[in-house]
């Protein structure tokens, strides 16, 4: 099933799906014991004539055998998970001095990238705004300043394994590496209205020569 | 006691006997019928947004225009001479506004999945799991002749039609009916310039606000009737585990509901009263996650009172089937205990995505982590039921056992998302959308069935039809896995859910053939439904008579004489079992009532 996966080119994705791929074995295993010890006894003990069930209360220890060994699965993915997600999503563990920073902006049905310019800071002449279409350089640390200015969106790069809803009035830091270049699609994965659906902008993941040829045309000096 | 007064059999005229009843049985029966009605309203629903999804933008079968009228305006089919009525017409035309052309126009869409979903939870799922099995089965299973207060019993079913009338007005209102989801996530909801949609959305929370008093009287009532009115010898560790749920559910309903009435007060005054409860304004607004907050501390536990009653169902059903005790009653009971108490802290778990603290994100992991295994205690306990039992493949076993696999698909496709970093990327795709659906339709829909088959004789004092049932039940359950098994390979490949046109993306292209196939499998999933009704409605006067405990079962319910008089009991019974007593060793019948006194010393239980 899991190899519907979109390709995975971030950095962290790949710890993603290495979560995903236990997952997948983990409930796939428990779900054919599960199925198979069901049609087992669906077989083994169907009505017969002159065979009568057998009286049987339960049994307190498989109980506890059974409470324990699925306390101890679930808290052992728990345990895996917790880093994976601090260093996705936890501002703190972001990779510090990012190579870019981009304010993205959902409103009803667009994403707006802004770029701080040259100067490095929002709200400046030199700020470019660019409607649907992101640049980012390749290997490079990008930190987005997520934000939106009508409803709830969430930008969304499959092939990031990145999702993250957009508030208004409010300002989430994401961040995400970039391992390939190429054009990926940015859908919104939050009901924002009728234009929900269609409402997607483009990740142009650049090689760093071809990012700089892009910054020197915007910006040219 | 007055027996005399109760089992004495007074005429009572047509509307206080079938309309405005104060009798537990008729009251059941009335939200049974009113969810299997509203069943066909959501369904259609569903059905017609699974068109735009398989076939996007283009006219709908039998009522869409045609492509040479769509081309060239030339009248060809006789849907064509419809459209050309309407456009000509003066008035705006409810279909030319929605559908022009037969094509589910994109805010249409939104409607519509807005609308299934409000409809199956809270007009279908809802009252007839609590509504009509609560109503019908606890004074009878607990032994007594009406619920404790009838009055507010009546209330509680008319209270539910008024909301149910609020909710259909909406579709016609000017605007359209709610389309902000049926979670309502705030701006979307709170701002009618956002969505178009006006008296929608607050007809849409009016009703709910109906429904939620609907609620809160009925489980008023349940609660009182079950820790007041049991009959003598009935201890709590001796109710059948139905009763048990239903109990847990009434606790859970009386406590959740009202937080969803709040949070739809506050989002009425952001729509008309000018607040900003929602909203973020420069004056200092609200905020938009206080909404999710709210909603959701009323929606996690909302989903269990969905799935509950289905578990206790389906345990009735297995044991009955098995001929065998339920296997580990004490942790059954105490396994839907935990999970109403866990059920209360993992609302955060829809949230991961949405912008709450990351920190939060990794708690809220831990306690969807916990509440998991619950729910595996009580899948073990079931395959614990069924060994070395004597297995009857009854009908209504059928639907228990489908409900017991099709649950472990939906509990195991839960630890995925619970498991945050997972949940980045299947968060609001068709993955949630599969797991819902197997959890709610596999689960509680199957042990709907189930008791619908298994109660009707007792309800109804006839059979249905057993073929009609098994050719449901199969196709049902075929066509069920073959529409929802596929959204976890959609979801798998990132399909967001709520999109109108998935062709609108690149990265979809792959999933146009699945998702046709998925619209097909609904097409008969849905029409499949209709031989359900029509073996209900046949069989309430044609089935095969049935005699007074068919299916040899413990429980009180089956005491009381087919059909049911108005108090129930001849005289209320005296408790001397537990309720699962069945294949006793040195017993020559495989079941011992609960009320059979011979064998006073209890076995079990107690
Ligand atoms: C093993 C137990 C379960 C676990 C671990 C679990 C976990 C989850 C999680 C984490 C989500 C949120 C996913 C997301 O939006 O990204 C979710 C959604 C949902 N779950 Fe479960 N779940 C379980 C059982 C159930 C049951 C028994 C029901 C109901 C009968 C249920 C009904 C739902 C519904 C309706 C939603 C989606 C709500 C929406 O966004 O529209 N779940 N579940
Ligand atoms: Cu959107
Ligand atoms: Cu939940």
């Amino acid at each position: 099933m899991l190899q519907w996966l979109p390709e995975n080119v971030s950095t962290f994705g790949q710890g993603v799906d290495n979560l995903f791929y236990a997952i997948y074995y983990i409930t796939l295993v428990t779900l054919i014991l599960v199925i198979g010890t069901l049609i087992t006894f669906l077989i083994k003990y169907r009505y017969q004539e002159g065979k009568k069930a057998d009286y049987i209360e339960g049994s307190t220890t498989l109980e506890i055998v059974w409470t324990a060994a699925t306390t101890v699965i679930v808290f052992v993915l728990a345990m895996f998970s917790y880093p994976q997600w601090n260093n996705i999503k936890s501002p703190t563990s972001f990779p510090e001095n990012p190579d870019v920073v981009v304010q993205v902006s959902g409103k009803q049905f667009n994403w707006d990238m802004t770029y701080p310019g040259p100067d490095n800071e929002f709200g400046t002449d030199d700020d470019l705004l660019l409607e649907n279409e992101l640049h980012v350089p390749v290997n490079a640390v990008v930190h987005i300043r997520l934000t939106a200015v009508d409803v709830i969106h969430s930008f969304f790069v499959p092939q990031l394994r990145l999702k993250q809803d957009a508030l208004p009035g409010r300002i989430i830091n994401v961040w995400f590496e970039a391992t390939k270049a190429g054009r990926y699609e940015i859908p919104c994965a939050e009901l924002c209205g009728f234009g929900h659906s269609g409402m997607l902008g483009y990740l142009n993941v650049h090689a760093q020569t071809d990012y700089d040829a892009w910054v020197q045309e915007r910006w040219p000096q | 006691m007055h027996d005399n007064e109760h089992t004495s059999h007074h005429e009572e005229s047509f509307i206080r006997k079938y309309i405005f009843s104060l009798d537990h049985k008729t009251i059941g029966k009335q939200f049974l019928i009113y969810g299997l009605i509203m069943f066909f309203l959501g369904g259609g629903l569903a059905l017609l947004f699974r068109w735009q999804l398989a076939y996007p933008d283009k006219p709908l079968p039998i009522i869409g225009a045609s492509t040479e009228y769509m081309e060239e305006g030339e009248v060809v089919t006789g849907a064509d001479r419809m459209w050309e009525r309407i456009y000509e017409s003066e008035k705006e035309e409810w279909l030319e506004v929605n559908m022009p052309n037969g094509v589910v126009d994109p805010a249409f869409y939104n409607m519509l999945f807005t609308m299934h979903a409000t409809v199956m939870v809270f007009f279908v799922v809802v009252p007839i799991l609590v509504g009509a099995f609560g109503n019908f089965l606890i004074p009878l299973m607990i032994g007594t002749r009406d619920m404790a207060f009838p009055i507010l019993n009546m209330l509680s079913f008319w209270f539910a039609v008024l909301a149910a009338v609020i909710m259909t007005i909406g579709f016609f209102v000017p605007g359209g009916h709610a389309a902000a989801g049926w979670t309502g996530y705030a701006p979307l909801s709170s701002d009618a310039q956002w969505t178009g949609v006006e008296w929608g959305q607050i007809l849409w929370g009016l009703s709910l606000f109906v429904q939620g008093l609907s609620s809160l009287v009925g489980s008023i009532n349940y609660i009182t009737t079950i820790i007041n009115m049991r009959a003598p010898g009935m201890t709590f560790f001796r109710l059948p585990l139905v009763i048990w749920s239903l109990f847990i559910v009434a606790i859970l309903l009386l406590l959740a509901f009202p937080v969803l009435s709040s949070a739809i007060v506050l989002l009425v005054f952001d729509r008309l009263a000018g607040t900003t409860f929602f909203t973020p304004t420069a004056e200092g607004g609200g905020d938009p996650l206080l909404w999710q907050h709210l909603f959701w501390f009323f929606g996690h536990p909302e989903v269990y009172i969905l799935i509950l009653p289905g578990m206790g169902i389906a345990s009735e059903l297995i044991a009955v089937f098995s001929r065998k005790p339920i296997f580990g009653y004490r942790s059954m009971v105490y396994a839907m205990i935990a999970i109403a108490f866990l059920g209360w802290i993992v609302w955060g778990h829809h949230m991961f995505q949405s912008g709450m603290r990351p920190g939060l994100g990794s708690v809220f992991m831990t306690t969807t982590m916990l509440i998991a295994v619950p729910s595996a205690i009580k899948t073990f306990n079931w395959l614990g039921t069924m060994f070395r039992g004597s297995i009857r493949f009854t009908t209504p076993m059928l639907h228990g056992i489908a409900f017991v696999s099709m649950f472990v698909i939906g509990g195991l496709s839960g630890i995925y998302m619970a498991n945050t970093p997972v949940d980045i990327f299947i968060h609001d795709t068709y993955y949630i959308v599969a797991h819902i659906h197997y959890v709610v339709f596999g689960g509680s829909l199957f042990a709907i069935f189930g008791g619908i088959v298994f109660w009707f004789p007792k309800m109804y004092g006839r059979y249905m039809n057993d073929t009609l049932s098994k050719i449901h039940f199969w196709l049902t359950f075929i066509a069920f896995n073959c529409t929802f098994f596929p959204m976890h390979i959609l979801g798998v490949g990132g399909h967001m859910r709520r999109i109108s046109n998935p062709m609108q993306y690149e990265f979809l292209q792959g999933f146009e053939g699945m998702n046709i196939f998925i619209t097909m499998s609904a097409f008969t999933l849905g029409f499949t439904q209709l031989i359900l009704v029509f073996n209900f409605f046949w069989s309430i006067y044609r089935g095969k008579v049935a005699e007074q405990n068919p299916w040899h079962v413990n429980t009180l319910e089956w005491e009381a004489p087919t059909p049911v008089p108005h108090g129930n009991f001849v005289q209320i019974p005296t408790v001397y079992r537990g309720p699962y007593e069945y294949s006793v060793p040195d017993e020559e019948e495989d079941w011992i009532p609960q009320a059979r006194p011979e064998h006073a010393p209890a076995t079990s239980g107690d």
